[in-house]
Parts: C-alpha cells; sequence; structure tokens
C-alpha cells in the first residue's frame, strides 16, 4: 500500500490543564476528500490549527510523504505545502480581493516596490482557474460571504497547497453557493490536492467526501471510506450514544383565528425588501426560506428596528407600533438572533457570562446595582439547558469552540425571555445534537406561546421546525405553504427558485 | 513536563493581572531606596503626592470610561482651565461657592454635550474632534483675561476644593476617593458600565443586543466632560487662583494613568482602581523626579517614555487574549 500522503501520530493537546486532544492519530491519503466530524468542542479546528502551526502539540508526530516533519508556525506548514481556510473568516474586509489573496507575499518589482499590477493579474489567474468572476480589484467588505468563501480558497492556492483543510466552509453558504464550492472542490482533486472537510452536516458529507473521520472527546472514533457507514451510525458516533431526540418534523396545533402576535403589513426597504406582509400567531413557528439576498435578513432585521423601512406598519399583539431601534423592538418583547455571531452576535473577548448578560441587565437589576448571583443563576441555567461546552462561565467566548459560541448567542436571547423571537441562521456551525435541541427548544418555547420566526438555509432544518413556511425571492413574498402541505425537500427547493 | 509548562503560564497569567501593583510597589521601593533621607518616603510627602494626584485621577476616572468604549477625549486639559478660570471669575464677581462649583463643573457638562454630539452623532473619531474642541476651549479661556490669573480670595472655597483638611485628611483626597468609588460602582456594578465596555468590544453587537450605542458614546463624554470641570474646580481651590493655562498637557499624564491602569486604547476593558493605581503612580514618578532634581524638560521625556512603554504593554495584553 502507498503511504499516505498526511499522518498525524498521537496528537495530544491540552489548555491550561484541561485535555483537548487525547492520543489522535489522522491519516489523509492523495487525491482524497477526508470528513473531519464531531460534536461542538470535541477538537476538530484544534487538530486542524496544530496541523497549520497556529498551536503546537504537546506530544505527538506529524509525516509528510513518510517524512518526519515539524510545523512550528504557519509559515513552515506554508512551506510543506499545507493550508487553511479558517472557520473564522480571516480575510481584511478593508482591502481588495487581490490584495487579500497576496497578503504577506505580494508580487513585488525589481526595485522591491510591490507590482499592484502583477497582483492583480496573478489573483485572477487563481480565480478563473476556479472558474469564478470577481474583480480581483474590489473590496472584500463589498462581497458576500459565498464569495469570500472562495478569496480564501484563492488565497490559499496562491502558496502552492498539498493539503487543504476547509474549516465549516458551508456553514454561511446558500445551497447554490455550497454547489459552486463543491465544483472547485472536485477541481482541486484533479490538481493533485487533497481536502480535510469539517462539516456538520451530514449530507453534504456524502456529497463529497471519500472518507469520513469522527473524533470525540479527543479521540477519533472511526475512520473509513464513506460509502461503508450508514449515516445515522455515523451520528451515534458523534453523540456517543443512540440519539433519543429525532431530527424530523412533528405536527403541531395553534389558532390561526387569534390575534397574531406579529403582523407586518406591506414592509419595503429599498430594493431589498418589497411590500412583503405576513402575521405571525402565538405558539407558531413560522420558518423563511429564500436564496442568499432574498431579503430574509433584511425582513427581520426591519422588523427589529436596525434598519429604517421605507413604508410599512408593524404590529405587536394587534397594537400598531414604532420600532426605531432595537430598544423600542426589545419592549414590545422581540428578539432577534443575527447571523453572524462574531461580527454582530458577541463581544469576543468578553466572558460567556457578560455575553448571556447584556441582554438582561435590566431584570438583575436592583437599586441600580447588578445582581451578581441572581445573573450567574441564569447563565448556569442557560449553559445547562444548550450544553454549551465551556471550563467556566467567566471563560472568553472567543476560546469557545465556533459552534458553542453560536450557542452562547442563542442563550443570550432565551435568557431574555422574549415573547416573539426571530432567529436568523440560528444553527449555522453548531453540531447534529445541538441542532435537534435547538429545534426542540424552539417548539417547547412555542407550546409556551412564545411565536417564533426561523431564517434557514437548510431546507431539512427548516422542513423540521417550520409549523408554516414563507418563501421570499428579491425581495418579495411569492408563496406561503403550511409544512403540512409540503411533500419533501424538492418541492421546497424548486418553491425558493421560483417555480410555480 | 506538561505541569511545568502549565504552572509557568499560570503564573504569568497572575503576573499580567498584578503588573500594574508589581510596578507601583518597584517604583515605590526604588525611589524610597534612592531618595532615602531627602523626604520623599514620610507621611507629609505622600499627603503631598495625594493632593497633586487629586484632579488627575477624578480626570482619569471620566476617561477611562472614554477609553472604555475605545474614544478618547483630549480637551480634558483644556476644560480644566476654563473651568478653574470660570469658577475664579464668578466668586470674584460676588458669586457664591455653589455658584462657582456649578459654573466650574457645568462648563464641563458643556464640553462634554459638545465632544458627545461630535463623537455619537455626527460620529467624527473622538481623537480629531477633542483636538479641535481643546483649542476651542483654550481659545475662549484666553478672551476673557489673556493668560493672566485671576486669585480667589474666598477661604472656604479654598478650603472646600483645595487646601483644607478634614481631621487629618486632606479634603482632595475625599474628593479623589468620592470620584473612584463612583466610577468603580458604575463600570464594574451597573448596567451602564457592562453597556459601554459592550459598546468598546464590539459596538454592533451592541447594537444587536438593543444597546442604544449613541447613548452610551454620548453619555462617556458627558461624564468625562463633568469630571474635568470639577478637576478644574479642585485645581482653582488648590492654587487659590483660576487660570486657563490649567492642565495643560494634563491629558499626558491623565491618559498614562489609564493605559497604566490596563484600561485598553481600542476600548472593551477597563478599571477604575486600576486608573487610581497609575494616577497616583504617575504622581509619585513626578514627584520623586523634583526630588531628585530632574527640571520640566527632563520631567516630560521621562512621562512620555512611561506612556509609550504603558501603551505598548497595554497592546502586548490585547495580543495574548
Ligand atoms: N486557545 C484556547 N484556549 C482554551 N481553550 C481552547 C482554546 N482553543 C480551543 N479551546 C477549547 O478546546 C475545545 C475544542 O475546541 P475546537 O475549536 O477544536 O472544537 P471543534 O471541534 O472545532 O468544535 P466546533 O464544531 O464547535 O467548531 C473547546 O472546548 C474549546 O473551548
Ligand atoms: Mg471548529
Amino acid at each position: 500500500m502507498a503511504k499516505p500522503l498526511l499522518e498525524m501520530k498521537g496528537i495530544k493537546k491540552s489548555f491550561n490543564g484541561v485535555s483537548v486532544l487525547k492520543d489522535v492519530d489522522f491519516q489523509v491519503n492523495r487525491r482524497e476528500v477526508v470528513a473531519l466530524m464531531g460534536g461542538n468542542g470535541a477538537g476538530k479546528s484544534t487538530l486542524m490549527k496544530i496541523l497549520n502551526g497556529v498551536y503546537q502539540a504537546d506530544e505527538g508526530e506529524i509525516f509528510l510523504d513518510g517524512e518526519k516533519v515539524e510545523i512550528r508556525n504557519v509559515l513552515d506548514a506554508g512551506k510543506h505545502g499545507i493550508g487553511m481556510i479558517y472557520q473564522e473568516f480571516s480575510l481584511i474586509s478593508t482591502l481588495t480581493v487581490a490584495e487579500n489573496i497576496f497578503l504577506a507575499h505580494e508580487p513585488r518589482k525589481r526595485n522591491m516596490l510591490l507590482d499592484n499590477r502583477a497582483c492583480v493579474e496573478k489573483a485572477k489567474k487563481i480565480l478563473d482557474g476556479l472558474g469564478i468572476e470577481i474583480d480581483p480589484r474590489k473590496k472584500v467588505e463589498e462581497l458576500s460571504v459565498g464569495y469570500r468563501q472562495i478569496v480564501e480558497i484563492a488565497k490559499a492556492l496562491s502558496k502552492n497547497v498539498k493539503i487543504l483543510v476547509m474549516d465549516e466552509p458551508t456553514s454561511a453558504l446558500t445551497e447554490h453557493e455550497t454547489e459552486t464550492l463543491f465544483e472547485i472542490v472536485r477541481n482541486l482533486l484533479k490538481m493533485d490536492i487533497s481536502v480535510i472537510f469539517i462539516s456538520h452536516r451530514m449530507k453534504e458529507i456524502y456529497q463529497i467526501c471519500d472518507r469520513i473521520t469522527v473524533l470525540r472527546d479527543g479521540k477519533i472514533v472511526i475512520s473509513d471510506e464513506a460509502s461503508k457507514i450508514p449515516m445515522d451510525h455515523i451520528v451515534s458516533y458523534i453523540v456517543g450514544s443512540a440519539m433519543d431526540k429525532k431530527f424530523e418534523w412533528i405536527p403541531r396545533s395553534y389558532s390561526m383565528e387569534a390575534t397574531p402576535a406579529l403582523e407586518v403589513r406591506n414592509l419595503t426597504y429599498r430594493e431589498r425588501v418589497r411590500d412583503v406582509s405576513f402575521s405571525l400567531y402565538p405558539s407558531e413557528i413560522l420558518g423563511i426560506a429564500g436564496l442568499m439576498g432574498s431579503g430574509r435578513t433584511e425582513t427581520l432585521l426591519s422588523v427589529f428596528g436596525l434598519l429604517k423601512p421605507d413604508a410599512g406598519v408593524i404590529l405587536v399583539n394587534g397594537q400598531e407600533c414604532r420600532i426605531q431601534a432595537p430598544e423600542d423592538a426589545m419592549k414590545q418583547g422581540i428578539a432577534l438572533i443575527p447571523e453572524s455571531r462574531r461580527v454582530q452576535g458577541l463581544v469576543m473577548d468578553h466572558s460567556v457570562k457578560e455575553n448571556v448578560l447584556i441582554t438582561v441587565l435590566d431584570k438583575i437589576r436592583k437599586y441600580g446595582f447588578l445582581k451578581d448571583r441572581q445573573g450567574e443563576a441564569i447563565v448556569e441555567e442557560q449553559i445547562r439547558n444548550l450544553d454549551i461546552k465551556t471550563d467556566h462561565m467567566k471563560k472568553n467566548v472567543c476560546l469557545l469552540s465556533g459552534g458553542n459560541q453560536q450557542k452562547v448567542v442563542i442563550s443570550k436571547w432565551l435568557a431574555n425571555k422574549s415573547t416573539i423571537l426571530m432567529l436568523d441562521e440560528p444553527t449555522a456551525g453548531v453540531d447534529i445534537g445541538a441542532k435537534t435541541e435547538i429545534i426542540y427548544r424552539m417548539r417547547e418555547l412555542a407550546d409556551q406561546g412564545c411565536a417564533v420566526i426561523f431564517v434557514s438555509s437548510e431546507l431539512n432544518e427548516l422542513l423540521a421546525v417550520s409549523d408554516r413556511i414563507l418563501v421570499l425571492k428579491d425581495g418579495r413574498k411569492i408563496q406561503e405553504i403550511m409544512r403540512k402541505d409540503i411533500e419533501g425537500e424538492e418541492v421546497l427547493q424548486r418553491a425558493i427558485q421560483g417555480y410555480e | 513536563m506538561r505541569y511545568r509548562a502549565m504552572n509557568k503560564k499560570e503564573i504569568l497569567r497572575v503576573v499580567r493581572e498584578y503588573t500594574i501593583y508589581i510596578a507601583f510597589l518597584l517604583v515605590v521601593i526604588f525611589f524610597a531606596i534612592t531618595l532615602r533621607g531627602k523626604g520623599f518616603f514620610t507621611a507629609a510627602n505622600a499627603l503631598n503626592i495625594i493632593r497633586q494626584t487629586a484632579a488627575l485621577t477624578i480626570m482619569g476616572v471620566g476617561l477611562t470610561f472614554v477609553i472604555s468604549t475605545g474614544g478618547i477625549d483630549l480637551s480634558i486639559g483644556s476644560t480644566v482651565g476654563l473651568s478653574s478660570l470660570i469658577a475664579a471669575i464668578i466668586l470674584r464677581e460676588g458669586g457664591n461657592i455653589l455658584l462657582a462649583f456649578l459654573g466650574g463643573a457645568g462648563i464641563g457638562l458643556m464640553v462634554g454635550a459638545c465632544n458627545g454630539f461630535l463623537y455619537a452623532k455626527l460620529k467624527m473619531p473622538a481623537f480629531i474632534s477633542t483636538l479641535a474642541v481643546s483649542g476651542i476651549v483654550y481659545g475662549i479661556g484666553l478672551l476673557p483675561t489673556q493668560s493672566s490669573p485671576v486669585p480667589i480670595a474666598d477661604t472656604l472655597f479654598n478650603n472646600i476644593f483645595g487646601s483644607g483638611n478634614i481631621g487629618p485628611v486632606p479634603i482632595l483626597l475625599i474628593w479623589m476617593a468620592a470620584a473612584v468609588v463612583l466610577g468603580h460602582l458604575m463600570l464594574r456594578h451597573m448596567k451602564y458600565g457592562r453597556q459601554v465596555l459592550a459598546v468598546g468590544g464590539n459596538e454592533i453587537s451592541a447594537k444587536y443586543s438593543g444597546i442604544n450605542t449613541e447613548k452610551i458614546k454620548f453619555l462617556v463624554m458627558l461624564f468625562c466632560g463633568l469630571m474635568a470641570g470639577i478637576a478644574g474646580c479642585l485645581y482653582a481651590g488648590r492654587m487659590h487662583t483660576g487660570r486657563c493655562t490649567f492642565g495643560e498637557g494634563a491629558e499626558t499624564q491623565v491618559i498614562t494613568g489609564v493605559v497604566l491602569g490596563g484600561t485598553i486604547m481600542s476600548g472593551g476593558k477597563g478599571s477604575i482602581i486600576g486608573t487610581l493605581i497609575g494616577s497616583l503612580m504617575i504622581g509619585m514618578i513626578s514627584n520623586g523626579l523634583v526630588i531628585m532634581g530632574l527640571n520640566v524638560a527632563q520631567q516630560k521625556i521621562v512621562q512620555g517614555i512611561i506612556l509609550l512603554l504603558a501603551i505598548a504593554f497595554g497592546i502586548e495584553q490585547e495580543r495574548e487574549a
């Protein structure tokens, strides 16, 4: 048998005495896409950061082509042909695409000045090779998330990689963008590049990966060809036991005669939201489907007072109300869980506790002072409910794993006990166990009378949680379907694309 | 092997957290030794240092809030000058003590409101806008008297705001303690403080969390201005004079104190107790250098270097996080 391209042997790593990786053996063969799976906080990103020289293993060895290598920093990793696309985007949004791609290894002229023309041309060449049209002179902040992802890939390719690590590249992408990404991955294989692919989405894994490796509690629990492991086995490997809760739709009953908890009439925001009207009833979970740019996020932002709509009326419990800022929305019992946790959701270098409590400061206040013990009780409850993996509540959220950060965003708003919950892609990067948990929590809250709006690009998830689904396209509401009338994912997929 | 590595990290973390206290002690020890017998290490001199730094600390309390949001206020020095001058003029024209105090503090509020408007509403970079305001305020201070001092004859005013004692305790110490306690409670134990730190840590997230970020940014500037206004009254009381040049260049010292105390220039992290210790350290160093016989020029150079070191250390800490 041929030697594997990459072998990591006996890798151990702990942070501040807490052991994260315990004796991990991991392999990648030539021209192969390996899925690295596991629950939130299992250590996937940590293992990959060791490979990429961001962290140093406490013990263990790394072999490339059978030869032992020392990877002391990211530069070393680059020299050995290892590139990584981080879970947290690492582009500089104020620089152009080309500048980002060649950051820190810019083409230079003979006189040592930067050669901007060559930079743009080379960038163009790489992007063309990927079959993507992006103007390399564009600023990254002008690009959508999907395109940023591609720029990250181009950046890795500019350095001659042999192994490309993609840490949850699809968690912010729509189905269509994901397809494009997979095309690119297949292209990479042809260029003799192996890919390590991290994702929590089962369907994708089976679509693109040759082999699946599952990490649990810092150990590899299985590594085998994808075709040999059925999906429900993978799930039980990941969660460590057979799941008792199922990730599927349960019909619920509520009244659509009642006064709507939230009613939106003729909402219009520039070209992004056009004349959208809908009602949301108490105890209802309303899903919103649509492509990227269809106006889902903007609709929520307008209701929450973060965008100033050009027209439209918002009624809460039948009363018309003026919402001009998030504060006003919160007074009406509305909560918004935003889509991008690093930018909008969390203060990264504050603790879990501080982040969760920021929305409930009023409730734990007496004579102007914050009551610490009561606050901590709230945080403890949230950590327990969503099973947030953290050593203690004073840990800075930037040190939590990606999925656990997302759970903190969610719990921050659950703690606030709002009656109208709007969630924008709440499960991005969350593992299958927690996803199911979140869906159950939503149902529980709805049963208690909360009204929930759930935006997601993952159709199977949308179908599992919603009672009714709105479909938006180009800012307009094109359909409104009861969940029980939807046969399957294909039907919804077609509706989103705008076919009748 | 691994156990030791962990311990080393742990120690490093503790050292970082208490750096300011350790540095404080080191400075005390340094001066105690080098200035042995020259009157540095005496109770009288300690009270002296406190009198000299009280106003700086009070300004520091206000500035800690501004810096915690990621802003800066460079107009506090000239605000102090104008406030002292206004208080003195009010007294000269026959106004009573309360009126003089309100006048001085009111000037601070006005400047603060102005800064707040530019920072929160017009979203100007605070660094530039407060620099411009500083120039304007200084100019206004020059108008009534040019830069000549206005003496204060009211001994009660001078006692309450400067040279008085309550028993053995200098009144300035009480002013300082009050500001520090108030500031600490606000920053650590009240909703407002949490919101300030959230705005500095991630403004967008704060906004999405329902925090009125504009209001918070306006209020930090207003509070900082108020503190500078009060500090102006204390200058006036201590010097028995109002003069627009008081507080000139005080920004540097105040910022140094705040940054030494662990408040980070980019926002999101701040400590009032740190500011207290940092300011006292700056006061002590100035005092020590004077006793050593350094002239003003030499003192300025030393202060500048300390500020740079403090900022560099702050950045280092940020990177660690
Ligand atoms: N720099 C760090 N300091 C302390 N703890 C850390 C650090 N980096 C990661 N951890 C901890 O290590 C554990 C594993 O984190 P890691 O990011 O590898 O998880 P993951 O498998 O990628 O999870 P996810 O699916 O949520 O992204 C987590 O519990 C996390 O809190
Ligand atoms: Mg991860």
